[in-house]
């Protein structure tokens, strides 16, 4: 066999050490510990930073749920993304980690959506006079919360694990064109969702004292979702294989019964 | 402590909605990582052995 150029040797080295669950369990062993730390020290800083902020001219202390709810409805759309690419690695390559991210994805962003659908109401109430209204923001977000039940119970509803994580990974891209949606319904329709205020073309229009709290709160919680992640896909992963080692010992017994039924009819 | 204002009820209740469901998370995910490993260790003290190394084990 002709032997790899360096090039080559290195690129199949990197996808390799990226996609093989082995590696990844050594590689996230590894690291967790120092994002679980760095998770720690964000929060720490992001929340002396939340309540020392000073109040809004407008909102007062209300202002302060944004420092959770933001985060939480940033996460809610960026779990969905790694979602839907890791939805789209898993029918391109069929690799089984991808399918892994994918799932081990769902819950986390279900919770995060539940949480800033919940702290939205709870914002709204004080500002708005109302829990809960049907915008175009609101209504969009509910439905990425039910696309995330639907991803999560769909697996539970079929058996085998490749079907499931393939009719997962269609529903997933499919239910991507909701988050463009999300994203520009507060500039496509006449909402009473305030519009964006950080990531905007003409920057944010948020005074530094509390944009700041918001930026280290929004690492936190990216930081967290980051180690939560990690966390689930080695479980899932560590049950992938125990339930491979259970499939290996039935099919050795199943054919070693066939062998033996197969002796018998011989004699 | 802290004077949140006449809104304050609204203020604790989103960050203790956000507490419960980050420690919900938390303990999720430790609790799954740790029920797979004993599970995992269980089948392989049972001499369970996982197709690759029971291929390794093959080759002469």
């Amino acid at each position: 066999m002709a032997e790899l150029s360096e090039p080559q040797t290195m690129r199949s080295w990197r996808v390799s050490t990226l996609a093989n669950p082995t590696a990844f369990m050594r590689l996230s062993g590894k690291l967790l510990p120092w994002l679980i730390a760095l998770t720690l020290i964000l929060f720490a800083v992001g929340l002396t930073m939340a309540f020392l902020a000073p109040p809004d001219y407008q909102q007062g202390e209300t202002v302060k749920i944004m420092y959770v709810h933001v985060p939480a409805a940033w996460l809610s759309m960026a779990c969905y993304s790694v979602i839907a690419l890791s939805s789209a690695g898993y029918l391109i390559w069929r690799h089984p980690l991808a399918d892994v991210s994918a799932k081990a994805a769902a819950p986390i962003g279900a919770v995060f959506t539940l949480l800033a659908l919940v702290t939205g109401s709870l914002w709204g109430k004080p500002m708005w006079g109302a829990y809960w209204v049907w915008d175009a923001r609101l209504t969009s977000v509910l439905i990425l919360f039910f696309l995330y039940l639907g991803l999560i119970a769909l697996r539970q509803a079929i058996d085998e694990p490749g079907r499931a994580g393939r009719a997962a990974a269609i529903l997933a891209l499919i239910g991507a064109v909701n988050i463009p949606i999300i994203k520009y319904s507060v500039n496509w329709w006449n909402t009473l969702h305030q519009p964006a205020s950080v990531i905007r073309a003409d920057g944010p229009t948020i005074a530094p004292s509390l944009l700041w709290p918001l930026l280290i709160m929004a690492l936190a919680f990216t930081i967290l979702f980051v180690v939560l992640h990690l966390k689930a896909m080695r479980a899932e992963v560590l049950r992938r294989r125990c339930d491979a080692m259970i499939a290996v010992h039935v099919r050795g017994d199943a054919a070693q019964d066939r062998a033996g039924g197969e002796a018998v009819s011989h004699v | 402590m802290f004077d949140l204002g006449p809104h304050a009820g609204f203020i604790w209740l989103s960050y203790a909605a956000a507490a419960l469901c980050i420690l919900g998370l938390v303990l999720w995910v430790w609790t799954d990582e740790r029920t797979q490993r004993r599970r995992l260790a269980d089948l392989e003290r049972r001499g369970l052995r996982r197709r690759s190394s029971q291929q390794n084990q093959d080759k002469p």
